[in-house]
Order: structure tokens, then sequence, then C-alpha cells
């Protein structure tokens, strides 16, 4: 221990060990992450492909196919498309931590934040669009299909939308905050090549958070619209 | 540790866009039931992308690789056991 330098934990026998160390338990936290949401997909593909009240209740595929057609398959794609630059952009950043590229961590950091915030945007429009269209079953709003036979189908596939969606637009506005955080710190110069597993398990939230949009993109506007 | 070339960053990238496209081109031309296996089975090449080069755990050390198949692990166990319940409900009767 005769050379133990600042920006190393006492307990860590050398930097190596301590960025595997929080690398490891950024994946712990994530475990748990695939869960929360997993219980949620699994809801979706329950109340989809069977939902047995009785042994006739084939579940609401035909519902959530009509839901699916309500959704606008471009502004999905375009979501897509940012959420996945963002994530290329967020590995280029840490790359940029890594090899003490100050200027080139702030100018990525900032391109992931905006488009994490563009992504955000669009979802924010998206919702609004919804709530013109009586399709929010939910907070005594008028709902559209709420006197018809599909009632019950329709409000699963919209309520599942928007709790989906709204957890996953929740994690964005930490993930925004998180890189705002980070932009301050190497702003002023806090954000070292030593530290720089803390811009690397900020990319492993964010890419957690565009994988979930990934199976969110075709569970509900893509795969329904044209199988119901 | 091991460091990926950031080419390694644009060339996942451009796969990921190919198979963006790839899932709107299936969707659009109508494979039937198989549709929504097809969109679950580019969706899970596109995760894999992602974990294995942006998430970094191609290059990480065999610990991260276990608590990460863990996570998928888990996650298996939860979806294979609760589905294979509800899918063979009506089979039975």
């Amino acid at each position: 221990l005769a050379s133990h330098p600042a920006t190393l934990a006492h307990h860590f026998e050398d930097s190596v060990q301590q960025r595997q160390a929080a690398e490891l338990g950024m994946w712990l936290f994530l475990a748990t992450e695939f869960m929360f949401f997993g219980g949620l997909f699994l809801a979706y593909l329950v109340y989809r492909v069977g939902y047995p009240v009785d042994p006739a209740e084939r579940g609401y595929a035909a519902e959530f196919a009509a839901g699916s057609r309500h959704m606008d398959l471009v502004l999905g794609t375009i979501n897509t498309a940012v959420l996945l630059t963002s994530s290329l952009t967020m590995a280029l950043a840490v790359d940029a931590a890594e090899r003490s590229r100050r200027a080139a961590l702030i100018r990525l950091l900032s391109i992931t934040l905006v488009l994490g915030l563009v992504f955000l945007g669009i979802k924010a429009f998206e919702y609004y669009h919804k709530y013109e269209e009586h399709l929010i079953p939910f907070a005594g709003l008028p709902f559209r299909y709420s006197e018809t036979q599909q009632a019950a189908g329709m409000a699963t596939y919209f309520n599942l939308y928007f709790l989906m969606t709204g957890l996953h637009a929740f994690h964005m506005v930490i993930g925004a905050g998180i890189l705002s955080f980070l932009i301050w710190l190497a702003a002023r110069s806090r954000l070292p090549a030593e530290r720089a597993v803390i811009v690397f398990n900020a990319g492993l939230y964010w890419h957690f958070v565009d994988l979930v949009w990934v199976y969110l993109f075709p569970f509900f506007y893509l795969v329904t619209a044209r199988t119901g | 540790m091991e460091h990926p070339q950031t080419r390694v960053y644009y060339v996942v990238f451009a796969a990921l866009m190919v198979l963006l496209i790839a899932t709107l081109v299936v969707a659009e031309i109508n494979v039937g039931r198989a549709a929504f296996f097809v969109a679950a089975l580019i969706a899970t090449v596109k995760a894999a992308l992602i974990v294995l080069y942006f998430m970094h755990v191609r290059y990480s050390q065999p610990l991260t690789w276990i608590v990460a198949l863990a996570g998928f692990f888990w996650l298996a166990i939860l979806f294979v056991l609760t589905l294979s319940d509800y899918v063979t409900r009506h089979a039975i009767g």
C-alpha cells in the first residue's frame, strides 16, 4: 500500500479491481431492473396470448391489434432511431472519458442529452394526441371504447401502453438528470480518466433504457398492427 | 482492460439501423401469425448487440458475464414457467 493514489478507495487492491467492482455493482442493479420491466412485459404477453376467465376466452390479441392501429408508426420509428443514435453517442462519450478527451466528452454527453429530450418531447406529443383522441382509459377521462364490447381489452391495451412507456419515460427523465450532472462535472474538470467508470456506469444505465425501448416498439407499435 | 475501437460502435450502430428497417419491412409484408415471433427475434438480436458492444459485456471480466447472464436466466424462469401455464390451459380444456 506504499503508493495509494487519491482516486483509489483504500479497500481496493488496485484501480482495476475498483473499476471492476463498480461495473459489477451496476450490473447487479440492472439485473433487478430486468425483473422490474420483465414483470410488465409478462403481463402484456399473458393478456395477449390468453386470459383464461373461461376456456373460450382467447386473450386480447384482437383488441391489442386494434389498439396498435392508434399508434403513430412514423413517430415510433423516429423515436427508435433517436434512441439508438443516443446510445451510439453515449458509447463514444465513455470512450472520450477513458481517453481524457474532455471537450469531446462534454460535446458527446450534450448530444446524448439533447437526443434523450427529443425522445421525451415526441413521446409527450404522442400522449397529448392520445388524450385528444379519447384513448386514455383512466383518471376519469372519456374513453372512446368504454361503451363497446371490446371495452375491457382496449382498456387493458392502453393501460399497459401508458404504464410501460410511462415507466420507460420516467427512466429517461432520470437518465437526462444523470447526463446533466455528468456534463456539469466534466465542465468543472472533475471527470478525469481515473474516474471514467462513472461515465461508463451512466452509459450502462442509458443503454439499458434503450434496450427496454427496443422491445416496447414492436410490442406496441408494430406487429399487432397487421396480424389482427 | 481491453477496449474496443470506436469503429466497432459505428458498425454496431449501422447494424441496429439495418435491423430497425428489417423489422419495419417484416411488419409491412405481413407474414401472418409468425410476425410477432419474427419481430421479437429481431428485437432480441438488437438487444444482444447493445448488451455485448454498447454495454461492453464482450470486453468485461467473466464475473460480469455471470451476473448479466443470471439476470437473463431469472427473467427466462419468469417467462417460461408462467407462459407454459397460460398457453397450455386451453389444450387441457
